[in-house]
Parts: C-alpha cells; sequence; structure tokens
C-alpha cells in the first residue's frame, strides 16, 4: 500500500478582514462578501514566504511521519510564489529540514495546481519503488493586485505531504489528471500581480477541469459521490467549489469539512491540499476522500484517498488545521496589510 | 616601568562639524597637545579610531594623520577596539613610554560620523555580526537588553536611568566643547521618542565629530617642561565575549569590573579614594553598571544614587563631570581621550565652573560594544 | 555580495548546529576551536533544541535600515533548553507581550534581504509559547 505517512499544514497568524479591503476600494462589502463566500484571508508575516511555510508545514509532516528526514528521496515545492524565479526554494527546505544531499529536488509551478502536481511526482517516485519516501509541497502567498478582485481572497499558507509505503495514513487509491491550453489566468515574467480573464475563469476554465478530472477518476475508480465520506475541490473562492461538488453529485456534508476558503481565503498551491488536512482533523478509519485541485492554464489533478487506522496514531503529533486556522489570530488594517505586502512603493 | 605622565591636552569642539574633514579634526587637536605641552617633537604616535572606513571610506589613516600632522616618518600606528579605541591608544602610548622605548607620544582619538553613513548600521559592527547585528539588534538595543534585566533584577526605574542623562546635561552646561550644553529635565528625557524599549532618545549618546589628544612623556621629560604634570597611576585593560548573550549576567559588564580591579592593584588604591571619574556613559544604563563594576556604588543601588545626587558635582563621587558622552558628545574613537582630557583639566585644576574642589585623583573607564572591551586608568594630580 | 558568508553560516541558522565540549558539557553556539571554559579541543557536534526561555529583552524602536519597515521590533535573548544563549527576534506577537522568563520556541524565517535583487537570508527567530 502506498500513500501519505505524514502531512502538515501552516498559515500565518495575521488576518485580513474582506470588510477592511473592500472599504479601502469603496466597495460594498456585503455585496463581496456574499459573492465570494469569504470572510477574511490569511496575511504572511513580513518574514514569511513560501519557503518559511513550506518548512514549517514540512517539520510537522515530518513529526506525523515519523521518520528520519534524511530518508527522504525526493522534495517538491509547488507555488506561484516562488521567492526566486531564479534558485529553487526546495533547496532551503532540505538544509532547513536536514534532509539529503542525497536528495531530488524541483520547484514546481502550475497555477493553483501545483501542490498536488508536487505530491503526484513524489507518489509516482515510491510507488515505483524508485525511493522509500518523498515529499511533495503546496505552499503560497498569493498575489493579488491591489483594487482587483483577486486580493479579497488572494491569502498564505501551505501543506505538505510525505508518501511513503510504511505505516501509511492516507492510502491512495487512485490517481487522474485533466489537462488542457487554457488561458484564463497568467503572470508574465517581470510582473508583480497575474492578469485573469474575469468570468472566463468560471465555465471553460475551473469548472471543465473540475468536473472532468472528478467525473473521470470516479468513473475509472468505480466510484460515485455517495462512497465519499469528504470531497475537496479547489477554492478560489466559496462558490465554485460547492458548484462544482453539488454538480458532481455532492452533499453540503461532505464538503464542508475541507471548505476552508470561507475564513483562510485562497491558498492558491496550497488551497485544495490544505483542504485535505483540515479533513484529516476529523477523518476516520476506513473513510473515503477525493480531492480534485484546479490550476490556470490550465488542469485538474485528482486523487482518492483512503483512511487507515494510523490516522489516530498521528493526528495530534503536530497541531491541527483548527488551531492554525482559529488560534493567536492578528487582524490588520489595510495600511499594514499593504505594508506587508510588499504593495507601499519605497525607494529602497 | 618607569613612571608616565600626561603633559598636554587638547580637543576640537564635539558636534555636528559640517566644515571639518577627520584629518583637519585630528590636526587641531593633536596641535593643541603639543602647543599645551610646549614639546618640540613626538616620537611616536597612536591614533583610535573605531571605523574610519566606514564612516569615511578611509582606512590606513595613521599614516595619513602623521603626515598632515607634519610629522611623516614617525611610528603612527592605529589602535580600534570600537568604542573603547580612543582610551586604548592612550594606554598603548603609556605603554610604550613607560617601556622605555620612546620619551614622548601622541595618543589621540577621532570619529567622523556625519558624513552620510547609516551610522545605526556602523555602530552595529562592534557587535557580533553573524550572531547579534544579522538579527535586527542594535547599539541601543543591546544596553537596552543591560537596562531591562537590571530593571527586573534590581527595581532599577525608568526615572532613575533619566536622572543620569539629566546630571550629565547639568554637567555638560557648564563645558564650552560638549555638543549639548544644556539642561534637560526628567520629563524631557521621559518623554523623548523611544529607540529601544525602556530607552529613549535622550537616554542614548549623540552622534558626533570630534577629535583629542593628549601628549604622555616620561617624568624626567615632564618634570624638564615645567607644565602641570598628572602622573598615570595605572592603566587596565580586559576583554570579554563580543556577544553579550555570551556573557553569564546581563546586569553586568565584568570587563568593567576586570580592567578596574587591574588598576586599582596597580595604583594600590581603592574606589573610596578616587575623587571623580569620566565614565562610559554611551546610554544611561551603561553609567549605572558602570558605577557599580567600578565599585563606586553596592550593585544593584547605582540608580538610587544617581537619583539622590551621590554621583552628581558636589556629590560623594562626582562621575562625569564634562557632561559625559551623553552631553558633550561621543565622536566614538575620540571619546576615551577625551575622557583622559577631562580628568587632567581637573587635576591641573583648571575646569573652570565644572571644578571638583581640590581634586587630586580621578579615573577614567572606557569601553567599546556592549563591554566585550574596557580600559580603566587611574590619574594623579602632581604639584 | 554576502553569498559566501551567507552559506557558510547555514549549519547554525537552520540549524542551530553547536559544539558541545566532550570534557566539560560547555555549549559552544556557533561551534568553536577551543572550550572557553576548560581548555578542551573535543566537542560533539549537537543542534540545540528549538525551545527556550527570554533571559531579557527590548523592543527595537529605531532600526537599522535593513530593519527600518519592521519596528517595533521585539529581539530577545534567548536560552535554550541546553542552556546556550542566542539572540533572536519575537516574531508574531504584541510587543507587550514579550516578558523576562516567559517561554519561546525557535521558527524559520527570513532575516534579512540583500536588497531587492540579492539573496534572501533565513535563519531563526522565536514565537512565544501558548
Ligand atoms: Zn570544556
Amino acid at each position: 500500500m502506498t500513500g501519505i505517512v505524514g502531512y502538515g499544514a501552516y498559515l500565518p497568524r495575521y488576518r485580513i478582514k474582506i470588510e477592511e479591503i473592500a472599504s479601502q476600494w469603496g466597495k460594498d462589502p456585503t455585496t463581496i462578501k456574499n459573492g465570494l463566500l469569504v470572510h477574511e484571508k490569511t496575511v504572511p508575516g513580513m518574514d514569511e514566504d513560501t519557503i518559511t511555510i513550506s518548512v514549517q508545514a514540512a517539520k510537522y509532516a515530518v513529526q506525523r511521519a515519523r521518520i528520519d528526514p534524511q530518508e527522504i528521496g525526493a522534495v517538491y515545492i509547488g507555488s506561484e510564489s516562488h521567492p526566486y524565479v531564479v534558485k529553487p526554494s526546495g533547496t532551503v527546505l532540505i538544509d532547513a529540514l536536514g534532509i539529503g544531499p542525497d536528495v531530488h529536488v524541483a520547484d514546481y509551478e502550475f497555477a493553483c495546481k501545483a501542490g498536488t502536481e508536487a505530491v503526484f511526482v513524489a507518489y509516482s517516485h515510491v510507488k515505483s519503488g524508485v525511493m522509500r519516501y518523498a515529499m511533495g509541497i503546496g505552499a503560497d502567498t498569493s498575489q493579488g493586485a491591489p483594487g482587483d478582485a483577486l486580493e479579497f481572497t488572494a491569502s498564505a499558507g501551505g501543506s505538505a505531504f510525505i508518501i511513503g509505503s510504511e505505516k501509511v495514513v492516507l492510502e491512495i487509491e487512485a490517481t487522474y489528471s485533466y489537462t488542457s491550453d487554457t488561458a484564463d489566468f497568467w503572470r508574465r515574467e517581470g510582473r508583480v500581480y497575474p492578469e485573469h480573464g474575469g468570468r472566463f475563469t468560471g465555465e471553460p476554465a475551473y469548472f471543465r477541469h473540475v468536473l472532468g478530472a472528478g467525473r473521470e477518476i470516479m468513473e475509472r475508480a468505480g466510484l460515485e459521490a455517495k462512497d465519499f465520506d469528504y470531497a475537496v475541490f479547489h477554492m478560489p473562492n466559496g462558490k465554485f467549489p460547492m458548484k462544482a461538488g453539488r454538480t458532481l453529485g455532492f452533499e453540503k456534508e461532505q464538503i464542508e469539512p475541507g471548505w476552508v476558503v470561507p475564513w483562510m481565503g485562497n491558498t492558491y498551491s496550497g488551497s485544495s491540499p490544505t483542504g485535505l488536512v483540515a479533513i484529516l482533523d476529523v477523518a476516520r478509519p476506513g473513510e473515503r476522500i477525493l480531492l480534485v485541485s484546479f490550476g490556470s492554464g490550465a488542469g485538474s489533478d485528482a486523487f482518492v484517498f483512503k483512511v487507515t487506522e494510523e490516522i489516530e496514531a498521528v493526528r495530534d503529533l503536530a497541531p491541527s488545521f483548527k488551531s492554525l486556522l482559529e488560534e493567536n489570530k492578528i487582524y490588520l488594517n489595510y495600511g499594514e496589510y499593504a505594508k506587508f505586502r510588499g504593495k507601499i512603493l519605497m525607494n529602497t | 616601568m618607569r613612571e608616565v605622565a600626561i603633559v598636554g591636552v587638547g580637543m576640537t569642539r564635539f558636534g555636528e562639524l559640517w566644515e571639518s574633514p577627520l584629518r583637519n579634526m585630528f590636526t587641531e587637536a593633536a596641535l593643541t597637545a603639543i602647543d599645551d605641552a610646549g614639546v618640540d617633537h613626538i616620537d611616536s604616535m597612536y591614533v583610535g579610531a573605531m571605523s574610519s572606513g566606514l564612516f569615511v571610506h578611509q582606512e590606513h589613516i595613521a599614516s595619513l594623520l602623521a603626515d598632515y600632522l607634519g610629522v611623516a616618518g614617525i611610528p603612527s600606528t592605529r589602535v580600534e577596539s570600537a568604542c573603547a579605541s580612543g582610551g586604548l591608544a592612550v594606554r598603548q602610548a603609556v605603554i610604550e613610554v613607560g617601556a622605555g622605548v620612546s620619551d614622548i607620544v601622541l595618543a589621540g582619538g577621532v570619529e567622523k560620523m556625519t558624513d552620510g553613513v547609516d551610522a545605526i548600521d556602523a555602530l552595529a559592527t562592534a557587535a557580533d555580526q553573524e550572531y547579534e547585528a544579522f538579527h535586527g539588534i542594535t547599539f541601543p538595543g543591546l544596553y537596552a537588553f543591560i537596562a531591562n534585566a537590571h530593571m527586573h533584577r534590581y527595581g532599577t526605574t525608568r526615572e532613575q536611568l533619566a536622572d543620569v542623562a539629566v546630571k550629565n546635561h547639568d554637567h555638560g552646561s557648564l563645558n564650552p566643547k560638549a555638543q549639548f550644553p544644556f539642561k534637560i529635565t526628567r520629563e524631557a528625557v521621559m518623554n523623548s521618542t523611544m529607540v529601544a524599549w525602556p530607552l529613549r532618545l535622550l537616554d542614548c549618546s549623540p552622534v558626533t565629530d570630534g577629535a583629542a589628544a593628549v601628549i604622555v612623556t616620561s617624568m624626567d621629560v615632564a618634570e624638564k617642561l615645567g607644565r602641570p604634570i598628572v602622573k598615570v597611576l595605572a592603566s587596565g585593560h580586559a576583554t570579554d565575549g563580543l556577544a553579550l548573550h555570551s556573557r553569564t549576567d546581563p546586569t553586568t559588564i565584568p570587563a568593567v569590573g576586570r580592567a578596574a580591579e587591574i588598576a586599582f592593584k596597580q595604583a594600590g588604591l581603592t574606589p573610596e579614594k578616587i575623587e571623580l571619574a569620566e565614565v562610559h556613559d554611551c546610554f544611561t544604563i551603561a553609567e549605572l553598571v558602570v558605577t557599580e563594576e567600578l565599585g563606586f556604588v553596592e550593585r544593584g543601588r547605582s540608580g538610587e544614587a544617581v537619583s539622590s545626587g551621590e554621583t552628581r558635582l558636589g556629590g560623594r563621587i562626582p562621575v562625569n563631570t564634562s557632561g559625559g558622552l551623553k552631553a558633550k558628545g561621543h565622536p566614538v574613537g575620540a571619546s576615551g581621550v577625551a575622557q583622559i582630557i577631562e580628568v587632567v583639566e581637573q587635576l591641573r585644576g583648571s575646569a573652570g565652573d565644572r571644578q571638583v574642589e581640590g581634586a587630586r585623583i580621578g579615573l577614567t573607564q572606557n569601553m567599546g560594544g556592549s563591554g566585550a572591551s574596557c580600559v580603566v586608568h587611574i590619574l594623579e594630580g602632581v604639584s | 555580495m554576502i553569498t559566501p558568508r551567507y552559506t557558510r553560516e547555514i549549519p547554525q541558522r537552520y540549524h542551530l548546529e553547536a559544539g558541545k565540549c566532550t570534557e566539560c558539557n560547555f555549549i559552544a553556539f556557533p561551534p568553536r576551536l577551543i572550550c572557553p571554559e576548560c581548555g578542551s579541543r573535543e566537542f560533539e557536534q549537537i543542534s540545540l533544541s528549538p525551545s527556550g526561555k527570554i533571559v531579557t529583552y527590548t523592543v527595537v524602536c529605531v532600526a537599522a535600515e535593513e530593519f527600518s519597515t519592521e519596528t517595533p521590533l521585539p529581539i530577545a535573548i534567548i536560552e535554550t533548553d541546553e542552556g546556550a544563549r542566542l539572540t533572536a527576534q519575537v516574531v508574531d506577537c504584541d510587543p507587550e507581550e514579550v516578558e523576562i522568563g516567559k517561554r519561546v520556541r525557535l521558527i524559520f524565517r527570513c532575516i534579512q534581504k540583500e536588497g531587492l535583487a540579492g539573496i534572501r537570508q533565513y535563519g531563526y527567530k522565536a514565537v512565544l509559547e501558548g
């Protein structure tokens, strides 16, 4: 059996409320909150980035996996906010965790699905017997231009997963990817903020890929919505995943445990992976989980997971998602937020 | 070692000396000292400077300054021990003359701090770069570590810290060479800009340009000059770990205690015999801890001592009659030399309104960084 | 360009690598070649535990240029559980919460950036426990 043997999420402590952003731009907060189904979002500290978020999530994953990090043969970080354009994030992480130098490291980018992509490749290495353990991480300090609709949701956080074949916590029963060339959202070299196609990001992009991947993986696995206890879909806002889930035949109750966007925002590459970690706060042995990511450009990775008895042994070895989401929040006003996110024009 | 005297002193005004380059400041102070001593030559010279490289991007200043002093050709050595560079330059001169290598040696100090460099960053090089400054700690921050620990351990109060600045400004108001020759109030200190909890702007010595120099000679030479003689009774020097966190007790500055112990032993004196002292009050808390380390007050009681006036002019042991680094100014490399000058003036009886009547024995204490180096001198006026 | 120096410091900055004197158990952080306590030159390589307590602290309000946008910046001397001491920022808190004696945990953060184009330098900072 191959699957996830250790997992961990990390969220910064800072938050900004949607009202605060809306009032900055003279928009009606109620309309925006109802439109997006998001109340507040995480904001990275001035000293946090995709690398530090990945390091903390990865440390929690190692704690739960109860392994010597030296045994991890590959580390992949998926993000669209790698702090360097040239120079890997993963090299910092392996030195911080004491992994390597016997390790394969690569940074992935595929808009919001870079994280599941990292997990997908890590899984393939272990399943094929190339290595004993491999780690895939999805993390972002998501960018949204000031005043753009993305600014209401673009948030920070991430999750790390260690794949192995012993003491598996989440068996991976099936995987599937659905990909096409669809330019719904992009960021050109040298630009700070992404561009997007407005309503074109919906039906032709998000829904086509998420529903395509969801239908196909269930078909191939011979499963239906009722065979799952939980489902998590990429969460650019609160509405899209609910709508996608319902279209695939899922009930609100199956989606809600991993529906973390209303109080976290969209952590891009960390979105659906962190939804999965949230489900593991409550999942019981024998339960089945569907995960479908979405990355603009565009593609979806889908996974069918089955929870094993090991979950009870590892759950409390690192902080729960609930504690990361709800405890010790520090709220920022828009001015502080703008400073934290480097949105103020400085002389140096 | 043969006996050594200080026979001439000279310093620039301390302050923002926009018109003066480093070389002229030093030369002015050195010429004044040479004239004051009445010597017709010097055998060698020492220059204390913390960071001419960072402040004015000029290293190799010992030769530069010998040239501008018109003595190119003589041995000239730069001495660096952060803020203790000046005191250490004097000590090197004392050792050279004491050892009989030279008879007349100039010891000076200089710092040009206002030429547009980030002084916080430059001064932070006196701390451990990799393990202190890298993390954002500043010099006020390091002394604030000491202040918070002292307040926590001994109940030293915010008001007592302020009283150090008030006292030193009272003294400085009597010193025409001081950068800030005016009085301030306790309220002004306590309402000034916060720099590093609990230290505020008026707890901190300023950024200053200035130079100071003294002439050190053998007693034989001194006696022939016919000028007032101030004998160097002792020169103590000690070091400690550069990083404050590497020391056991952050309420103490052990290098000060060690340098003082050496000096008192050399002089055959006890702290009670000292009639006035110039100490390194780079921050108000520094003066408090130093007065404890020097044995002038019991450990933990320095705050009380300053507030009750024990350390002011007219008190039991006047400290920093010149105004100290706080009011007189702190051109880093020059400060230790300027301390010697103040004590020499006092022992000559020429300190004017700041005169400690009949003073015969005085002490200087100059330290580098957060106390990783310290130089203590004990001087005696010979009439 | 500070990358050679930064790279050399990684073992201490990233995982608190220290030396423990095999004679007297003195902990040298960073590692040293000779023990300042007993003069021994034999050390065992250890990693400090990432938890400890605040020995003393300050909150820097006037910082060097690199940190000028991060003020008020709490910084503390921290004693790790092994008894080693180091200086580190205390982050993610109200500066008023920082006190002598409080327990902290060391975490991994970006400490400095070498301007807009240079390298990002990571290392340890502290957060308050509980
Ligand atoms: Zn030892």
